[in-house]
């Protein structure tokens, strides 16, 4: 589904990916583990189309195909979708309403008619109770006054309403405490199918006891120096990353 | 002839047209006398530093309509809140006309300043409020004076509120060639009465209109006034809009100015807090582009103890749009325990358009907490990338955050089909449709 050759980015002058080789299949999970700095968040945000960061080199493709020249709203009709460390707060615009655009416009993206509102106000309501979202919650301002765990609930609530091939998670455990982990993880593993995919991106390994990973991956530097299956995140939890760093300079 | 011997000339033609010897014709002479005196206010002094008025001077306005014209109201009804039932107050190039308004005297008064400044019942209330509060030295001021004759009178008795809203209107034809408007209104709210209104002026074709309006604006104790100020004008309409306003012990008035459209359109907004736990608000969003100019020049004058003030502008500025805003706050010695606040945040969407900010702080008190904040910048795009990364197009996204950063001060309007009024224009504005009212 998602390949990624050899990819090398920048922003500024700054180098970040330098050479990052990552396959993900339908129906897998993989984790993205690494100390801070190490590239894991300029990663999910190239996948994305974030136009900050310049890719170099190498490629992404969904699906065969490569996503160079699509803009990050095309990305997103294509079935990616990023939830992020720090959602942006946009008063005025409800959950809801919000909601409604980004699936009318993905619709339009599509060719398709303006999901019709009784069909959106079910949809809505099927997935906020997968979320435990009070529905007050929903016509509220878009994560204005909302807390860490509220917005990191909401995420997941907008990756279940648009149903994406690919989702990433962009440390979406932190700030987090048990129970709304625990609610958050328990929606992605329903979201999970057979079809879709899911990258998870961590720096603890508390996250992957509730997502368990098909794969886990180590970037140090911008690239991936280590992967494995789950246990290796209990390997990284025990050791902490410094013997990696090592591993690379020998 | 420049505009402004044609003004004083033009004086002559005009005590023609009304009666020479109600006192209050004393009033328009001396005010003439200090228009002659100033003229048009230059970019030489600081309130008008951004401001020009030039090219406006060089037109050659008629100060008068030739003759009286008539507009169908389906021809005009989509610069009507018409969604709402409303009091209407209509003029047709700064005619009256009563065929699209909707006047009242049952327990309120919404009429006609004509009608206010000429019939003896009046006479009192004109004698007590009339000039009283608007400026005697601004040149701009005293040149309305000197012309008054014509605009809305309203006046709400104590305990009073109308069942609706009041909406006055000012339509230009378009039959001159280029045309100057001078309205004149008095706004009276007595003790414990309420009243909404909106304002705008309107022309409906591409020739020039210059408007110079003066609006008095007297809030008694405990009265509550909410006062819209709807600006979305064609390319070649000018307005300078003087509105005054004396607030007495806990009068509650809010102003909002909507300013998306217009040739040139100068605001001088100014407060005076004559009494005590007086609140006073100042809201606008102003969202331009091309070559149109906007500029808020606010005043609050802090008289007694225990007043508040609140201001908050917003503005989006596209293209070679050019913006200014003057925020002036005078707390008297005597004027302890004032809260005053100030705001001002723009964002520039492109590389031509500019914004003059300016916050001009005079506090004599000692006790008194006072703030202002400017800012100018862009718009995130941290912000762009969340929303683009959800499936929204650029553009969208870009509305979205300009709708979300306007946001707030549409929070405080009161009447709701106003405001998705005020969204529709800010959706237009932006150029998109998001799909959903917002």
């Amino acid at each position: 589904m998602l390949k990624i050759s050899d990819l090398h980015a920048r922003v500024d002058d700054k180098e970040i990916l330098k050479g990052i080789n990552l396959e993900v299949k339908a129906g897998e999970v993989h984790a993205i583990m690494g100390p801070n700095g190490s590239g894991k968040s300029t990663l999910a945000a190239v996948i994305a189309g974030k136009e900050e960061f310049e890719v170099t080199k190498g490629s992404v493709s969904l699906d065969g195909e490569n996503l160079e020249d699509s803009a990050p709203e095309e990305r997103a009709h294509k079935g990616i979708f990023l939830s992020f460390q720090y959602p942006v707060e946009i008063p005025g615009v409800s959950v809801t309403n919000f909601m409604k655009t980004a699936i009318n416009e993905s619709r339009k993206a599509r060719g398709l008619e303006d999901m019709p509102a009784n069909k959106m106000l079910k949809l809505i309501r099927e997935k906020s109770e997968l979320l435990e979202i009070d529905r007050k919650f929903l016509s509220r301002s878009l994560n204005e006054g909302f807390s860490g765990g509220e917005k990191k609930r909401n995420e997941i609530f907008q990756m279940a309403m648009l149903e994406p091939k690919l989702a990433i998670l962009d440390e979406t455990d932190s700030g987090l405490d048990i129970d709304a982990l625990r609610i958050v993880a328990n929606g992605v593993n329903k979201l999970k199918s057979k079809d879709n995919a899911v990258i998870v991106i961590t720096h603890y390994q508390r996250l992957l006891e509730y997502i368990v990973p098909d794969f886990v991956h180590v970037i140090h530097d911008g690239k991936i120096v280590k992967s494995g299956g789950k246990e290796l995140a209990l390997e990284l939890e025990e050791k902490g990353y410094d013997w990696l760093k090592q591993e690379t300079v020998v | 002839m420049d505009l402004k011997d044609k003004l004083v000339s033009s004086f002559l033609a005009f005590e023609d047209k009304v009666d020479v010897h109600n006192p209050v014709h004393d009033i328009r002479s001396e005010a003439m006398k200090t228009f002659e005196a100033k003229g048009f206010p230059s970019k030489k002094e600081e309130a008008w530093k951004y401001t020009s008025l030039n090219t406006l001077q060089k037109i050659d306005f008629s100060i008068f309509p030739k003759e009286e014209n008539a507009l169908e109201y389906n021809d005009v009804k989509k610069y009507f809140l018409h969604e709402i039932d409303s009091y209407k107050i209509v003029f047709i190039d700064g005619i009256y006309s009563s065929y699209l308004s909707e006047t009242t005297h049952d327990g309120v008064d919404i009429c006609l300043m004509s009608a206010a400044l000429t019939k003896p019942m009046y006479k009192q209330v004109i004698d007590v409020y009339f000039n009283k509060i608007a400026s005697k030295d601004d040149s701009l001021t005293s040149l309305n004076t000197a012309f008054s004759r014509e605009g809305a009178y309203i006046y709400i008795p104590k305990n009073k509120m109308p069942k609706k809203p009041v909406e006055i209107l000012h339509l230009a034809t378009g039959n001159e060639a280029a045309l100057m408007l001078q309205p004149r209104s008095l706004v009276i709210v007595e003790e414990n009465a309420e009243l909404q209104v909106i304002e705008r002026h309107q022309s409906i074709t591409g020739n020039e209109v210059l408007t110079n309006s003066v609006t008095e604006i007297f809030a008694a104790k405990n009265a509550i006034v909410d006062y819209y100020k709807v600006q979305n004008d064609a390319d070649t309409a000018s307005l300078i809009d003087n509105t005054y306003i004396n607030q007495k012990d806990k009068s509650v008035v809010n102003v909002h100015t909507f300013s998306f459209g217009g040739k040139l359109t100068r605001n001088n907004l100014n407060f005076y807090q004559n009494g005590e736990y007086v609140d006073s608000t100042m809201k606008g969003v102003t969202i331009i582009g091309e070559k149109q100019h906007v500029d808020h020049h606010t005043l609050v004058h802090h008289i007694e103890p225990n007043c508040e003030s609140h201001q908050d502008y917003k503005g989006i500025y596209g293209e070679n749009a050019t913006g200014v805003f003057n925020g002036k706050i005078i707390v008297d010695k005597i004027a302890q325990k004032t809260n005053a606040f100030q705001q001002n945040n723009n964002i520039l969407v492109s590389d031509k358009a500019t914004i003059n900010t300016k916050p001009q702080l005079e506090i004599f008190a000692d006790d008194v907490k006072c703030s202002h904040g400017c800012t100018i910048g862009q718009l995130d795009e941290d912000a762009l990338f969340y929303l683009q990364s959800r499936g929204i197009p650029k553009k969208e996204a870009r509305a979205l955050l300009m709708y979300a950063f306007a946001n707030n001060v549409l929070a405080s309007v009161r009447i709701p089909e106003l405001k998705v009024r005020i969204n529709k224009l800010i959706a237009k504005k932006l150029g998109v449709n998001l799909g959903f009212d917002l």
